[in-house]
C-alpha cells in the first residue's frame, strides 16, 4: 500500500500548451489527482465579432500551430454551410488529401518526438539523434514527406495559403503530386518499422470503461463532415454539436470541459477507430489487430497505437487520391462565392479528435457571433476522470513516486493535447 | 554532429531556451518543422530548454527566443525574468513582435465584453494583448506569422556567427516581382505586398493569396498611398481595415482609416438628412 505521495509537475512538458498535474495521496487514499489547465486565453470567438467572412479561415486556422489546417478546413466548411456553397467533387478530394498529410505529421510529431522518449528513457528527441540515430532520421523522413505534400497541396506547412471559402486559390503541381506518391510509397515500409519500435514498448496496463465520441463515416473512414456519434449509442447531425458537446466551466481551467452520457467523453485517433474500425483501410486493420486494438479499447495509452494505425490508414488512402488525380484533368479550382444572412456549422476530425466551428452571420456577410469547441478541450474531463483512477490505481498497488509521475505524464501525453488551442 | 569550427574559426555553441506566451505555438514548432535541416541547426546551438519538445531544463542561456504576446500579468512577471537571464533576447513572430491576431480583441476597448462573449460570468484574467518591447527591452525581431524557418536558421546562424542581424528593408512585392508571379491586383484580389517587409519571398502572394501584412511596415512604406490604391480597386474600407488590423503591424494606420471612415459616414449620414 502507498503511504504518501506528493507530485506536483508544473508545465507538463512534450505537450502543446500548459498544463499541470498534482496527486498528492496521504496515508494510502489519494486526497488529491488534478489536471490544471492554465494556458492564457486567447478569445477567438470574440475577435471575429464584426469580420467579414472571409477573416474567418485566415484568423481561426491560428488557434492552433499544430493543427492550422484542421482549423482553417472546419472554418471554411462552416463559412461554406451558412452559404449554401457544395464544395466541388474535386475540391473535397484535395482537401482530404490536405487534411491526410497534416494528420500524418501530426501523428508522426507526437509518436516520435512526444511520446517516444518516456518509452526510450530520454527527457526529449534531443539525446536520440545520438543514440537512436535510424530513429531520429526515419521519424524525420516521415514528417518532412507529409510537411511537403501540406506546401504542394496547402501552400505552405502552417497557416495554410491556397485553401478557401469556394475551393483552392490554385492547385498543386502535378510533376510534385507525382513525386509525393513515390515518396508516400516508400514511406509505407517507414511506417511498417515504426510499428516494429511500438511494438517493442510495452503499454500500460490501464483500462476505465469511455465513452468515444467521433464522426461516423458514410462508406469511408470519416475526416470532414458527417454525423456525430458515441460508442454509448448516441447519434447525432452536425448542426446539434452543441448537445454532443455541452461545453461547462471548471475553476482550475482555462479551457471548457465536455461531457455527454457520462461525467466525461474521449476524443481522438481512439475514439476515431472505436466508432468507426470497419472504415480502415484493409492494412491498417490488420495492423491494429496485430497490436489487439479493437472496439471498443479502453485503454487511453493505446491513443498511440491508435495514431500509427491511422498513420498507415491515412498514407494508403492518399496514394490511391493521388492515382485518381494523375489519371485525371484538373477543373476549375475554385467556385464564386456569395454572402448571405445565416447560420454555418462544421464538424472535422483533427488529429486530436472532433473540432466544430459555428459562425453566424448577417446580411452583409459579416461574423456575428461565432463558436469552436476544440477537441482537447472535449477530453479535458476525461483526462481528469483517468488520472484520479490512475492515482487510486497506483496508491494500491504501492507504485514508487518516480513510477507515479511518469505514468501520469503519459498518460495526458497520451491524448496529445493540444492545450492552447482548447483554452483558444 | 556539432562544429567546432567554421571556415576555420572557432565556433561557439551558444546555450539557447525557447519560452512561449500567449500563442499557438507554431513558431516553435516551425523550428522543429525543417526535418531537413534540423540537426543541422541544432548543433550550432545548445538547446536548454523547449518545453514543447524537452522535459529537461536549465536557466543557463545567452539566447531567449520568445514566442506569443503578453496578455497577463505573470506573463509580464515571467518575461521580465527571462530578460535578465537572457544576453540575447528574440521576439519571434508576429504574436511576440506586434501582438499578432491576439490585439484583435484590443479593437473593442472593452475587455469586459470580451471576456463576457467566451465565457459568460465566469471569472477569467486577462488584459489587453501586447508585444513583448511593451514589457522588456527586445534585441531582435524575427517577423512573419508564421516565422519563416530559412529566415530563422539564416539570423541564428548570423548570431553564433557573430555577424549583425539585418532585416529586408523594400517590401514584399520586389519579391513577388522577383519571382514574377502575376500581381493580385490585376486579379482582382486585395494585398499588402507593396508595404509589407520582405523576407517571406512572398509567401502568400506566390500562392496567389494577398497579404495579410504579419511582418509589419517595410522602412518607409507609404501607406497612405496603398489605401488609396486599395479604394481606386474599389476594394470597401471594411476590406482595408480588415487587412491592416490583422496582425497588429499596421495597427497605426488602421485606426487612422477607421477614425476617418467614421466620420465619412457621419458626415453622409448628416448630408442625408
Amino acid at each position: 500500500m502507498k503511504i504518501s505521495c506528493d507530485i506536483k509537475v508544473k508545465h507538463l512538458s512534450r505537450v502543446e500548451g500548459h498544463g499541470n498535474i498534482h496527486i498528492k495521496i496521504k496515508g494510502g487514499r489519494v486526497t488529491e489527482a488534478q489536471w490544471e489547465v492554465v494556458e492564457t486565453p486567447r478569445f477567438f470567438e470574440a475577435m471575429l465579432v464584426g469580420k467579414k467572412w472571409d477573416n474567418a479561415p485566415w484568423i481561426c486556422g491560428r488557434i492552433c500551430g499544430i493543427c492550422s489546417i484542421g482549423h482553417t478546413l472546419a472554418s471554411i466548411r462552416a463559412v461554406e454551410n451558412a452559404f449554401g456553397i457544395v464544395p466541388s467533387e474535386q475540391t473535397r478530394k484535395l482537401r482530404l488529401l490536405l487534411k491526410h498529410m497534416e494528420t500524418l505529421q501530426s501523428h508522426v510529431l507526437h509518436l516520435y518526438f512526444l511520446a517516444a522518449p518516456d518509452f526510450l528513457n530520454t527527457g526529449s528527441v534531443f539525446p536520440l539523434i545520438k543514440s537512436h540515430p535510424d530513429v531520429v532520421a526515419r521519424a524525420a523522413r516521415i514528417k518532412l514527406l507529409a510537411n511537403d505534400a501540406c506546401d504542394i497541396i496547402g501552400g505552405r506547412r502552417m497557416h495554410p495559403t491556397t485553401t478557401v471559402v469556394g475551393g483552392f486559390t490554385m492547385l498543386p503541381d502535378r510533376c510534385k503530386l507525382e513525386s509525393l506518391k513515390r515518396r508516400l510509397e516508400e514511406a509505407v515500409t517507414d511506417l511498417h518499422r515504426t510499428a516494429e519500435l511500438f511494438r517493442s514498448f510495452p503499454v500500460p496496463d490501464f483500462v476505465r470503461e469511455t465513452e468515444f465520441v467521433s464522426l461516423r463515416g458514410n462508406g469511408e473512414y470519416p475526416f470532414i463532415g458527417g454525423d456525430l456519434v458515441s460508442t454509448d449509442g448516441v447519434r447525432m447531425k452536425e448542426h446539434d454539436y452543441k448537445k454532443m458537446t455541452n461545453e461547462y466551466t471548471v475553476a482550475r481551467s482555462t479551457a471548457k470541459w465536455a461531457r455527454l452520457s457520462r461525467e466525461s467523453f474521449a476524443v481522438g485517433a481512439l475514439a476515431r477507430l472505436n466508432n468507426n474500425f470497419a472504415f480502415l483501410h484493409p492494412a491498417a486493420r490488420e495492423l491494429s489487430e496485430s497490436f489487439g486494438l479493437r472496439p471498443v479499447n479502453h485503454n487511453p495509452f493505446m491513443n498511440n497505437i491508435a495514431q500509427l494505425v491511422e498513420c498507415v490508414h491515412v498514407t494508403l488512402e492518399s496514394i490511391a487520391m493521388i492515382n485518381e488525380f494523375l489519371d485525371n484533368e484538373w477543373d476549375e479550382p475554385r467556385q464564386a462565392v456569395k454572402h448571405k444572412k445565416g447560420k454555418g456549422v462544421s464538424a472535422v476530425e483533427v488529429p486530436r479528435g472532433i473540432l466544430y466551428h459555428c459562425y453566424e452571420f448577417d446580411s452583409a456577410g459579416k461574423i456575428v457571433r461565432s463558436d469552436c469547441v476544440i477537441p482537447t478541450g472535449q477530453n479535458h474531463a476525461n483526462i481528469q476522470h483517468d488520472l484520479t483512477e490512475l492515482a487510486a490505481q497506483s496508491a494500491s498497488m504501492g507504485r514508487k513516486d518516480a513510477e507515479i509521475e511518469l505514468l501520469a505524464e503519459m498518460l495526458v501525453r497520451s491524448y496529445d493535447p493540444c492545450i492552447s488551442c482548447s483554452v483558444h | 554532429m556539432p562544429v567546432d569550427n567554421y571556415l576555420g574559426v572557432p565556433l561557439h555553441r551558444p546555450k539557447v531556451a525557447f519560452f512561449e506566451f500567449t500563442a499557438c505555438e507554431g513558431c516553435q514548432l516551425q523550428i522543429l518543422n525543417n526535418e531537413a535541416t534540423l540537426l543541422d541547426f541544432l548543433s550550432l546551438v545548445e538547446v536548454v530548454a523547449f518545453r514543447e519538445a524537452m522535459t529537461e531544463r536549465s536557466d543557463d542561456y545567452e539566447i531567449a527566443f520568445v514566442e506569443g504576446s503578453i496578455t497577463r500579468a505573470d506573463e509580464a512577471k515571467r518575461l521580465k525574468e527571462i530578460r535578465k537571464k537572457a544576453k540575447v533576447l528574440v521576439a519571434m513572430g508576429s504574436c511576440a513582435c506586434f501582438g499578432g491576431v491576439n490585439q484583435l480583441k484590443n479593437r473593442f476597448n472593452n475587455n469586459k465584453w470580451v471576456k463576457e462573449q467566451v465565457y459568460g460570468k465566469f471569472p477569467v484574467e486577462s488584459e489587453e494583448a501586447r508585444p513583448l518591447e511593451d514589457v522588456v527591452t527586445v534585441d531582435l525581431n524575427i517577423y512573419g506569422c508564421p516565422i519563416k524557418k530559412e529566415e530563422v536558421e539564416k539570423i541564428v546562424t548570423n548570431l553564433v556567427l557573430g555577424k549583425s542581424v539585418s532585416h529586408p528593408k523594400y517590401p514584399v512585392c520586389m519579391e513577388c516581382m522577383a519571382n514574377e508571379n502575376i500581381c493580385l491586383y490585376k486579379m482582382g484580389e486585395p494585398c499588402l505586398g507593396p508595404v509589407t517587409r520582405a523576407g517571406c519571398d512572398a509567401w502568400c502572394p506566390g500562392s496567389r493569396f494577398g497579404c495579410w501584412g504579419c511582418r509589419g511596415p517595410a522602412d518607409a512604406a507609404n501607406v497612405e498611398q496603398i489605401i488609396s490604391i486599395m479604394e481606386e480597386h474599389k476594394f470597401s474600407a471594411d476590406t482595408i481595415i480588415d487587412r491592416l488590423e490583422c496582425f497588429g503591424g499596421f495597427k497605426k494606420f488602421a485606426g487612422e482609416l477607421k477614425k476617418r471612415t467614421a466620420k465619412s459616414k457621419s458626415k453622409k449620414k448628416r448630408a442625408a438628412k
